[in-house]
């Protein structure tokens, strides 16, 4: 349990962190709460040379009510958010999703941009922010660029960010179907990681669903939201028969993972399941 | 290389060089003779190596010794007011919340954590709370009675 | 003053609640030195060359061992314990289990190379830049394929993989023509699956040669150090055994697994030597999982048959017992006779046949782990109670009860005799059962189970009911089982002239709090304040004899042999007190600390007394001076527990998800020292034998990796998993040791594990199966309710 030798940075603006991002490239690896990161490098799963420690850079912490938004900092601890009063109101499952993350310690210190950052599969962010329409603002040398949530998750630990970038803030829209949602996980018994996460976001106008969002952690190797069942909800009423047939097709159109907890055709039937279990909290 | 870190353990300030790459739990117990916290696992899992860094539990594994430059924190050893112990030491000693005393520190670090933000936990959040915490000799049974003993000691 | 019998608390938890348990890890010696060992990713491949050349070179690197310096050295190996030959008289197949293996690697985590550096992340560094050649082998990690014709071999000169093969018990063809003219006969085919001991203190060892003295001191994380001072000197180092001091200080846990005497710490011994300094060695979690002992392993076919009135004709089961690839201490013992002995279970079964193979295969050794052989006992035939109850249509409760031995004290009535080597020796069982009734609301919960049908969960209750065998053990009844060591214990009552007391106890505490009940033992039985006592265990220099703590042996053996020390030193306190008082010892009584010329007022204190003993100004003539006095205790036979564990569990049909929602345990233990201590032990038990049956399990790929090496994998039970135990007990005293303690240590892990999947049965029995396999994860449950 020692990692292998590298150099520490602890730059204390985002415009110094991007610098030695640029100088070290390849060989440096961005660290915040170390939550991801630091059980890769005890096991020595990745070795690199140069540590970026943007802990201490304040722009990258706190969570901003906006008008329209919320703007969760990238160094926000899972706590944090589950405690923000703001992202209860507008946008429950992030916060609900944030308490069910780790363990009390995990939460104490884990953030949420390292935990993006790492893009487990597995882990609770992925469906939540799927489902909320977030943007993650990434920060390079030349300015900030905003990544739409469906274009970020690219695979097994592969994300839409550029090798000199920092995730330096989550975006969440104000919307009506964010206040609405939930989060659900069947956990993976010894990580307590998702073997299937679900977060669901309502928007309904006199009655029908104007707007559905619903996405999954745990079941593909890349996270992703459910076409077939949004599509399946929109226009309808949000009731027991919607909710079946709309979750009839949980997930027939990716790839699912299998382990020795849940091979794939299990998988996809608690997909189904828990897709029911969030949506029928919100109806 | 190694690089200066000032951490204040338990009320004193101790300054030393690192390696960057040191966990803080080996900090801990080799370069402050700290061995109250222990290292049961290597993949942030068990929490036997649970402290409190600036008033939060913390698996000290899972944060390298840098990380917390600047920084204050508690250990097991810190948790005792002179002979007084705290409320929670006293509870594992009453409701025999310990047998082999391995996970012992770590869950009495987490169970304070615990019981600050929820003074008067269920039996149900006290379990849920020490999801964290791996013990293998007291099918967790008298540590919860040990919390709950804490908790009224401490209301 | 009665300590006998009340919750203490214990001594010895201020030092582990403020921060101050002193385990092995956390001992530091001046000029230590740190150690990393190379460990084969491969489950079975031949070393073709081991390159050290870079890394010898690097910072900090001492010096670093391969398996051509242990050979050239001509270090054997570790040995095994216990022998059990071949059912035709052949020779247990022993092969060697090199420190460092030089040839091949038989299992993934066999050590290659020690690496041994100024500090821990040196040792670490290098030992990435040792480089290994591998040429890998087909591996084989189940038993029943290892056993089969053309199968790898693990070891070249043992054909079929096969250790030794036992049989015992009724001749198999009375056994097999009792079941073939059976009304009803109950079949089962089942895994009992590995399951890793998992103490939360990873193993450590410090090897320390000390040049001034010409002596060696090894600190280790042991359930056992005189044992391991034994074996490490007469079997693999060749050190006279006077010059090793062996320290088992604060121990984290053991559960079987920290009994055996493993290579690392004769390594450490060894190489202190070599560069003379001392070498510290703990194991990373990961790499406990590859080289602990890990526990169970049988893939077992058992039958048992009945008449028509449901009474059992016969048993008999075949088992198929995964040794690992090596044999490690106690490993033969364990399928054989800590496993078929116990095939009698509470039953009157008239004819049993058990017989063994027990197997080699690319896979870390397999040993005791928490009840030993006995869990894997209560589970088979439990397994087949509630079997054959659900067949016949009969109620499980009521199939025991109708089964179960009459009661027998081992005093009045004489022990009972079974068909399988153990005469038990005492004995009540239906008053646990009938208890467990009572407390779980038997007719209620059935009500409760039909009324949960409509709403989408499924109840289910589970039995076991459970006979052990404990204290172990007579010696030289273990010896002629193979054995080859005694099974005594000692222990030294050191009386000090002002009367405190210090005892020495081969017996060496992991957590069982033997600083606490021994205590209460010395205490009560001399008539002083506790705080008078001292308990010192776990150093082989302090204490002059010892077999250590497993087989929930400690109070049974080792409180006996304290108590015949103190026997001791009452019966020379009674002649220096009759001196004193001028009376004969014959005219004394012995109470709350002085002795009493009976029918006056004239006494002594003990304290007077022992202050006599060392200053013999006034003393009797001819009588040494001193009050110090040691025991060896032999049991004359192991203690049989028993009890009666309920499991009810609740089962949610959609997602298969299995919840334990109440947990019922009634055991007997004989009398009890301390119930505080004796309930904890009885929960931790519990813990373990319901991890086994719903989450806990190793899992092996096709290339003899286990998949589940870590705790992001691999399912321990956790507080949120657990629901609060119930516990009951009865005492049906021990006749045969002076205290009439049998033992509690692993009553809780043997009874619990078959009733959680009997519960799990129960709530299914609607879906036609006839078994479901350990662990019952939730995907198994919903592929047998969706017909998957």
């Amino acid at each position: 349990m020692v990692p292998s030798k590298f150099a520490y940075h602890k730059p204390s603006t985002i415009k110094e962190a991007i610098e030695l991002l640029t100088t070290h490239g390849d060989d440096s690896k961005i660290l915040s709460g170390g939550h991801s990161l630091v059980p890769v490098l005890k096991l020595r799963l990745n070795d690199p040379e140069h540590i970026i420690d943007v802990s201490g850079i304040e722009s990258m912490g706190g969570i901003r009510d906006n008008e329209k938004s919320i703007t969760i900092g990238a160094n926000s601890t899972h706590g944090e958010i589950a405690k923000n009063a703001a992202l209860k109101e507008h946008a429950p499952m992030i916060a609900l999703a944030a308490s069910m993350i780790g363990d009390i310690q995990v939460r104490n210190f884990g953030t949420i941009g390292g935990s993006i950052a790492h893009a487990d599969p597995a882990a609770d962010w992925p469906a939540v922010l799927l489902a909320a329409d977030a943007n993650i603002v990434l920060t390079h040398a030349g300015g900030q660029r905003e990544v739409d949530i469906d274009q970020f998750f690219k695979g097994l630990f592969m994300t839409a960010m550029g090798e000199e970038e920092i995730i330096t803030a989550i975006r969440i829209p104000k919307t009506p179907f964010n206040k609405n949602s939930t989060y659900v996980k069947f956990p993976q018994p010894a990580s307590r990681f998702a073997l299937v996460g679900c977060a669901a976001a309502i928007a309904n106008s006199d009655g029908y669903i104007t707007e559905a969002r619903v996405a999954f952690s745990g079941v593909s190797a890349t996270p992703f939201r459910d076409s077939n069942v949004e599509k399946s909800l929109k226009g309808s009423v949000l009731n027991e028969d919607a909710i079946a047939t709309a979750t009839a097709s949980v997930a027939d159109d990716v790839s699912i993972m299998s382990d020795h907890f849940a091979a794939k055709k299990y998988r996809k039937h608690m997909a189904g399941v828990y897709a029911r279990k969030a949506l029928s909290a919100l109806a | 290389m190694k690089v200066p870190v000032s951490i204040t353990v338990n009320g004193k300030q101790y300054d030393k060089m690192v390696e960057p790459r040191l966990l803080l739990v080996y900090f801990l117990r080799e370069e402050l003779a700290l061995t109250g916290t222990h290292i049961g696992c290597d993949t942030s899992s068990c929490g036997a190596c649970t402290i409190h860094l600036d008033g939060k539990a913390l698996k000290s594994c899972t944060m390298l010794a840098v990380q917390a430059n600047g920084k204050s924190v508690t250990t097991i050893e810190g948790m005792a007011n002179g002979e007084e112990l705290h409320p929670l030491q006293e509870g594992f000693h009453m409701e025999h919340g310990l047998q082999c005393g391995f996970c012992t520190p770590g869950m009495i670090m987490c169970a304070a954590d615990m019981l600050k933000n929820n003074p008067n936990p269920s039996e149900e959040e006290i379990r849920h709370g020490l999801e964290g915490n791996f013990c293998r000799c007291t099918g967790y049974h008298n540590i919860v009675k040990s919390i709950q003993y804490a908790a009224k000691k401490m209301a | 003053m009665t300590y006998i019998g009340s919750s203490v608390k214990r001594v010895e938890d201020k030092r582990f609640i403020t921060g101050q348990g002193r385990y092995t890890d956390d001992i530091v010696l001046p000029q230590m030195t740190y150690a990393c060992m190379v460990r084969s990713p491969h489950a079975h491949a031949e070393i073709v060359n081991v390159d050290i050349s870079h890394a010898s070179q690097m910072d900090g690197v001492v010096k670093i061992f391969t398996g051509k310096d242990t050979d050239a050295a001509g270090i054997g190996g570790v040995p095994c314990g216990w022998q059990v030959d071949f059912k035709n008289g052949d020779t247990m197949k022993e092969p060697p289990h090199p420190l460092l293996v030089s040839d091949k690697a038989r299992h993934a985590g066999d050590a290659i190379a020690m690496v041994i550096a100024e500090t821990y992340a040196q040792a670490k560094d290098a030992a990435e830049m040792v480089i290994v050649e591998y040429n890998v082998l087909p591996a084989v990690t189940n038993s029943k394929i290892a056993r089969a014709d053309g199968a790898p071999q693990v070891h070249a000169d043992v054909p079929n993989n096969l250790a030794f093969d036992w049989e015992l018990g009724n001749p198999r063809e009375e056994v097999d023509a009792a079941i073939a003219g059976a009304h009803h006969v109950t079949t089962l085919e089942f895994i009992n699956q590995r399951v890793i001991c998992n103490a939360i203190e990873p193993r450590s060892a410090i090897g320390h040669f000390d040049t001034a003295y010409d002596k060696y001191t090894l600190y280790t994380s042991t359930q056992n150090p005189h044992l391991i001072r034994l074996l490490m000197c007469a079997f693999v180092l060749g050190i006279p055994e006077h010059k090793v001091r062996v320290v088992g200080p604060d121990v984290g846990g053991g559960f079987g697994s920290k009994i055996f005497h493993y290579t690392e710490e004769a390594l450490v011994i060894w190489g202190s030597n070599q560069i003379k300094r001392p070498i510290k060695w703990t194991a990373e979690r990961s790499e406990s999982f590859v080289t602990d002992a890990a526990g169970r392993d049988h893939i077992t076919t058992a039958k048992m048959a009945f008449d028509k009135d449901g009474n059992i004709l016969a048993l008999s089961s075949d088992t198929f017992a995964n040794m690992g690839a090596y044999l490690s201490t106690f490993a033969p013992a364990v399928p054989t006779y800590l496993h078929g002995t116990l095939l009698q279970g509470l039953y009157t079964t008239p004819l049993i046949n058990v017989s063994v193979d027990a197997v080699f295969t690319n896979t870390t050794a397999v040993d005791a782990y928490r009840g030993a052989g006995r869990p894997e006992a209560t589970y088979l035939l439990e397994r087949l109670m509630d079997t054959a109850a659900l067949e016949m249509g009969r109620d499980p409760a009521e199939l025991r009860l109708q089964n179960f031995i009459a009661p027998f004290d081992g005093v009045e009535q004489e022990g009972y005799q079974t068909q399988v080597a153990l005469q038990y020796d005492s004995g009540n069982y239906a008053p646990v059962l009938k208890r467990g009734l009572e407390m779980v609301g038997y007719e209620q919960f059935r009500a409760d189970q039909k009324a949960a049908e409509s709403t989408g969960k499924l109840l289910g209750i589970g039995f076991s009911t459970y006979v052990e065998a404990c204290g172990i053990a007579p010696s030289a009844v273990v010896g002629a089982l193979g054995a080859r060591a005694g099974l005594f214990e000692s222990a030294q009552v050191q009386v000090h002239p002002t009367g405190k007391v210090s005892v020495y106890s081969g017996s060496h505490s992991h957590g069982q709090g033997h600083e606490t009940s021994f205590a209460q033992v010395v205490a009560d039985k001399m008539g002083i304040p506790m705080e008078d006592v001292e308990i010192i265990h776990g150093d082989s220099d302090a204490v002059a004899f010892g077999m250590g703590t497993y087989g929930s042996r400690s109070l049974a053996v080792g409180g006996s042999a304290i108590v015949k020390s103190i026997e001791k030193v009452l019966e020379k306190g009674a002649k220096i007190a009759a001196h004193l008082l001028e009376a004969s010892v014959d005219d004394l009584d012995y109470a709350e600390g002085k002795w009493t010329v009976r029918g006056t007022e004239k006494s002594v204190a003990f304290g007077d007394v022992s202050l006599t003993a060392y200053v013999p100004h006034n003393y009797p003539e001819g009588l040494e001076p001193g009050l110090d006095f040691s025991s060896f205790y032999d049991p004359a036979n192991f203690t049989y527990p028993f009890g009666c564990h309920i499991c009810i569990v609740e089962i949610d049909k959609e997602s298969g998800v299995v919840k334990v929602k109440r947990f019922i345990a009634v055991d007997d233990v004989g009398n009890v020292i301390n119930p505080m201590i004796v309930d904890g032990q009885i929960h931790g038990g519990l813990a373990q034998g319901i991890g086994q049956a719903f989450c806990e399990g190793a899992v092996y790929d096709e290339s003899g990796q286990l998949v589940n090496g870590t705790y992001m994998d691999y399912v321990m039970p956790r507080a949120d998993d657990l629901p609060s135990f119930e516990i009951d007990r009865t005492v049906t005293p021990c006749p045969h040791n002076p205290l009439g303690v049998k033992g509690a240590g692993e009553a809780g892990c043997i009874g619990a594990t078959p009733a959680v999947v009997n519960a799990v049965m129960d709530a299914l029995k609607g879906y036609g199966i006839h078994d479901v396999e350990m662990p019952v994860t939730s995907q198994k449950v919903w592929n047998i309710i969706h017909g998957g």
